[in-house]
């Protein structure tokens, strides 16, 4: 709507932040004024939605004290605005006639939007009168009246196709200007939640300090795999795409990649020959061990030798030396991410690791997580090996020093230190680490004994 | 709302000024929500056109007693001859146990007749428990407000609530108040007569079915109000409920449709919001919170409502409401108040019916002294002494508190029964309803004594003296800003020319609390130009009160002498 009344932009700004009634510079270079729409309308000073409060995004009219055709001088009180604090009157920087009244009484425009408009003579008022019906068909109808929001005309009838938003989801549909009803409703009955909402609007759930009974907010590490990219900052999406709203899951990653962006990572690579790996995987296979839980293993012990990489920095002031061996394992379930978490795998033998890593699993799968069995790593691991991938790097994910991405273990052509060619399984990790607390040296270390505890894994079946 | 005001202002009388605050109070039928709950008070108005007319013909004999006892001989034959009790009430609520602790320390032998919980519906079902839950949403709403910890440099990580805790707070307020007022009562020596009394004839009463007849001089009802529900609603007590069951928060939904506006949903409010839930508003008229001072209710509005997790539907019934059942959820159907057409389907977790009380007087033996009530009122004259069906004073019965729907509070009912005990003991009395306060518990507080502005201007129109506002706010005050409170607003409504308080409204900190300084001016009479002069601790809340009475500007000078200077 505020577009609409301004066909001249560069004689009527925008003004934004002045407190009251805000006339716009305006262009005298012209000498007369005539009414073809793109000539000059110089003196013709609108009249703007006041920001009467910093979080102030729109007002009411509660009613307008001057009336069209009304003499102004400068101080007079003009109209009384209601903001989200308080009635305030608004009074005029100018002096001037009232020409014309663009959002009437009880209507509602955003702040900066022409509410009506101030002339210097007499004359000039029929033109700003018909300026200002050329604007009328827009204002404030279109953006919705502050009150409660419209219902639908009908109701019963078609009550199944309709949206039902919480009062809390339209209020922030309104704030974030999203339509309601092109968001698909995740709550109770299919309606929009407010976490709908933000998951549109591609904001980060909006922060409160009320602990709900158990959050269930997956830590997020590896970049999720790249489905229902949210095209909504962009103005209009492409015809005939469609708009998914984020599910709890993935607001989750997303809150928690846009957290990772504040801590300063550096990734350092190592290739590992994994022939004896291979050799005691073949072993133990049949009693049941899984790679995961032979890889979760020999990070804990290395992690043992290399505390600093164990810890974490939450703050930025001071870190944790976590005082157990968690390792969280990145895993793709259902089209999402979640990491369940190995506590203590530094201290539990191969076989325990692994059923309890099926067990972590299936609850995964069956979504019966207990907060503490996917929030409570140390450290994390994430392995694309088994999809060919033979390097990436991970992000670290909020609240740990770094996580491993663990590549394909591929038979390589090696040159060996005597001088002759062989072929061996490598793989290549690369490990993420927030810099804050762990150096190069430290990762390099960390991963020289990761890389020797692999490479001689008899100690992991201790 | 405003029509009845106007009606009872055309009836002036020298009585006019009770029946009229008996409309706007707003513990009375919260007037909050269906058309039923128009009529309901257009109704009680007829009842009072017709107590009023009664009370009019039969107006100066200043005790009507005789002719009243005999009309009632002519009916009904003797009355006992000797009695079980000099006083007999019938409910042990407040407004009971008020005029019980009286009658004792009258010297009055006084029985309590009660067929369900000492402490009726305030201490067990309404204002106790919920100021329980209250006091919960209160630190709620405050640990969770970022905001406001960091201004006082708190911090606060995780503010989290046990449903079942918060709830047995609340049960154990209610059953330790019970108890105070049983052993109260059983202390002074009055008995508890355990069954639901039935009216048999005059001063003869029957306590439960065991047949056991009591007889007594003089006796009361007080049996108060249910909650009402309008037709079209089902309650199920788990997805659609009363205050009945909200109280005992068995569940706290996400989303709860809340009917009317009144004082007892804007409480409901403030806990669920407080609680974590979203809540939608339904109102029959066309703002919230009517009844309300206009200024009052818009600011509310602005702090208790706009900001929080609140949406609303004016101006529309819900004509029907069906509790979530086979996989669906509750379902309001919403009709436009004025034309009717169907408006909108709301579909929410729950819904909570708070469109006001209704009288309990069924089963009373009403029949049987040929007393007919409107709507479920008892009717009475300004003296709580009860009409029959021809406009005649029944002898020795009086019925106060909700159940004459005068003044739906329960100190109003406490304060009306001892005004009867006065009565009984030989001193006349009427009481001042202007004088009443009433409150509303959210955060910040809402309270009221006397008239809202129109009702004041409308008054002074017809009577013809002038009327004027002061205003302070709670923004001026130090107290108010040391707790980072500073929202808020006290309002006092006034003659000019005598300096006479017509209404005093505050919204704030603890403005319950503070109206009592103008409640109990409005009471003695005090003016402004001599209540200016009290000096108020600094610093304290109580100062918005002094600053609201020294912005006043009264004509008339100080009327009490300066009392003699005490040296110290």
């Amino acid at each position: 709507m505020k577009m609409a009344s301004l066909p001249n932009s560069q004689t009527l700004s925008f003004s934004s932040s002045l407190s009251t009634l805000l006339p716009c510079r305006r262009l005298t270079a012209f000498p007369r004024r005539r009414l073809s729409s793109f000539s000059v309308e110089a003196k013709i000073r609108e009249i703007f939605m006041p920001a009467l409060s910093s979080t102030m995004t729109e007002g009411k009219i509660v009613s307008w004290i001057k009336s069209e055709g009304d003499t102004l001088s400068k101080g007079d009180s003009v109209v009384v605005v209601e903001s989200d604090k308080a009635d305030m009157d608004v009074e005029t920087f100018y002096d001037g006639i009232l020409a014309a009244i663009v959002v009437a009484d009880g209507e509602t425009a955003p702040v900066g939007a022409p509410i009506g408009l101030l002339v210097d003579s007499p004359e000039e008022v029929a033109e700003a009168k018909a300026k200002a019906a050329k604007s009328a068909p827009s204002p404030a109808a279109a953006s919705t009246p502050a009150t409660p929001p419209p219902p639908p005309a009908k109701s019963v009838s078609d009550a199944p196709t309709k949206t039902v938003a919480t009062p809390q989801a339209k209020k922030l549909a309104k704030q974030h200007k999203v339509d309601i009803a092109t968001i698909a409703g995740t709550g109770p009955f299919g309606r929009v939640t407010p976490a709908d909402v933000e998951a549109a609007a591609g904001i980060a759930p909006s922060k409160s300090n009320v602990a709900p009974p158990a959050s269930p907010a997956p830590v997020a590490t590896t970049p999720a795999p790249p489905k229902a990219a949210p095209a909504t900052s962009s103005p209009s999406p492409i015809p005939g795409s469609s708009v998914v709203a984020f599910t709890t899951m993935q607001s989750a990653v997303a809150k928690n990649m846009v957290e990772s962006l504040s801590v300063p990572t550096f990734r350092v690579g190592y290739p590992v020959t994994t022939d004896a790996l291979d050799a005691l995987y073949e072993k133990v296979k049949p009693k049941g061990v899984t790679m995961t839980a032979i890889l979760a293993k020999a990070a804990a012990m290395a992690l043992v030798q290399h505390p600093v990489v164990n810890a974490s920095c939450k703050d930025g002031k001071n870190f944790v030396y976590n005082s157990n061996i968690n390792v969280a394992v990145a895993v793709a379930i259902n089209g999402g991410l979640i990491t369940p978490v190995l506590q203590d795998a530094d201290k539990l033998d191969l076989y325990l690791l692994s059923q309890k890593w099926k067990e972590l699993v299936n609850k995964a799968r069956s979504k019966q997580l207990q907060p503490h069995e996917y929030n409570s790593g140390t450290f994390t691991l994430s392995n694309l090996g088994m999809f060919g991938v033979d390097r990436f790097d991970a992000i670290l994910p909020p609240g740990q020093g770094a996580i491993m991405a663990v590549g394909a273990s591929k038979p390589t052509v090696l040159a060996g230190a005597d001088g002759f060619f062989s072929v061996k399984n490598k793989m290549l990790v690369n490990v993420t680490a927030d810099h804050r607390i762990i150096y190069g040296a430290d990762l390099a270390a960390f991963l020289q004994t990761f890389s020797k505890i692999i490479e001689n894994p008899e100690s992991l079946t201790l | 709302m405003h029509s009845s005001l106007s009606l009872s202002f055309s009836a002036t009388s020298s009585s006019s000024a009770t029946v009229f605050r008996s409309r706007h109070s707003f513990h009375a039928p919260a007037p909050a929500a269906a058309p039923l709950n128009l009529r309901f008070c257009g109704l009680r108005r007829e009842a009072f056109g017709s107590c009023l007319a009664a009370s009019l013909s039969r107006h100066l004999p200043r005790r009507p007693h005789t002719a009243a006892v005999s009309a009632a001989l002519s009916d009904n034959g003797s009355p006992p001859k000797s009695f079980d009790y000099d006083l007999l009430i019938i409910g042990a609520g407040v407004g009971g146990h008020g005029a019980a602790l009286h009658a004792v320390e009258k010297g009055l032998k006084t029985a309590i007749v009660e067929g369900d919980v000492v402490g009726g519906t305030c201490v067990n079902r309404g204002c106790v428990p919920s100021k329980a839950l209250l006091a919960v949403s209160g630190r709620m709403r405050e640990l969770k407000s970022d905001h406001h910890l960091k201004s006082f440099g708190l911090q606060v990580s995780a503010a989290g609530y046990d449903r079942q805790g918060v709830a047995d707070h609340a049960n154990n307020l209610a059953s330790k108040i019970r108890n105070n007022l049983t052993n109260s009562m059983k202390a002074l020596g009055v008995d508890i007569l355990t069954g639901f009394g039935t009216i048999l004839g005059p001063q003869k009463v029957k306590v439960g079915s065991s047949n056991k007849i009591v007889t007594a001089k003089d006796i009361i009802i007080a049996t108060g109000s249910v909650p009402f529900v309008p037709k079209g609603i089902e309650i199920d007590g788990k997805t659609v409920i009363t205050s009945d069951h909200a109280l005992k928060l068995e569940t706290v939904p996400d989303w709860i449709a809340i009917v009317g506006s009144g004082y007892i949903g804007l409480e409901f409010s403030d806990v669920y919001t407080a609680l974590g839930s979203e809540v939608t508003f339904v109102e029959a008229l066309d703002q919230l919170m009517p009844g309300f001072d206009p200024e009052i209710s818009k600011l509310a509005q602005r702090v208790l409502i706009n900001p929080r997790n609140i949406d609303y539907h004016t101006g529309v019934f819900a004509t029907k409401i069906m509790p979530a059942r086979d996989g669906k959820p509750v379902l309001i159907e919403l009709i436009d108040a004025k034309t009717k057409e169907p408006k909108d389907t709301l579909e929410v977790d729950a819904a909570l019916i708070a469109t006001g009380r209704a009288p309990f007087t069924q089963g009373l033996g009403l029949e049987n002294i040929d007393v007919v009530t409107q709507r479920g009122f008892v009717p009475v004259d300004e003296r709580m002494r009860v009409i029959d069906a021809n406009g005649k004073l029944v002898p020795h019965l009086y019925c106060i508190g909700d159940a004459n729907g005068k003044m739906m509070l329960a100190h109003a009912a406490s304060a009306q029964g001892i005004s009867v005990v006065e009565q009984v003991t030989g001193r006349d009395h009427v009481l001042n309803h202007l004088s009443i306060p009433a409150a509303c518990f959210t955060h910040p507080e809402i309270s009221m004594v006397g008239l809202t502005e129109p009702q004041a201007r409308e008054k002074g129109e017809k009577e013809g003296f002038e009327v004027s506002v002061a205003k302070t706010s709670f923004k001026a005050n130090t107290k108010a800003l040391a707790e980072n409170e500073g929202e808020g607003l006290a309002k006092l409504i006034y003659r000019p020319d005598n300096g006479e308080i017509l209404g005093v409204h505050i919204f704030g900190l603890h403005a319950a609390d503070l109206i009592h300084e103008a409640s109990n001016a409005v009471a003695l009479g005090t003016r402004i130009q001599d209540i200016k002069f009290a000096v108020h601790a600094h610093p304290t809340l109580s100062e918005v009160l002094d600053e609201l009475f020294k912005s006043a500007k009264v004509k008339a000078q100080k009327s009490t002498p300066v009392s003699e200077p005490v040296a110290v």
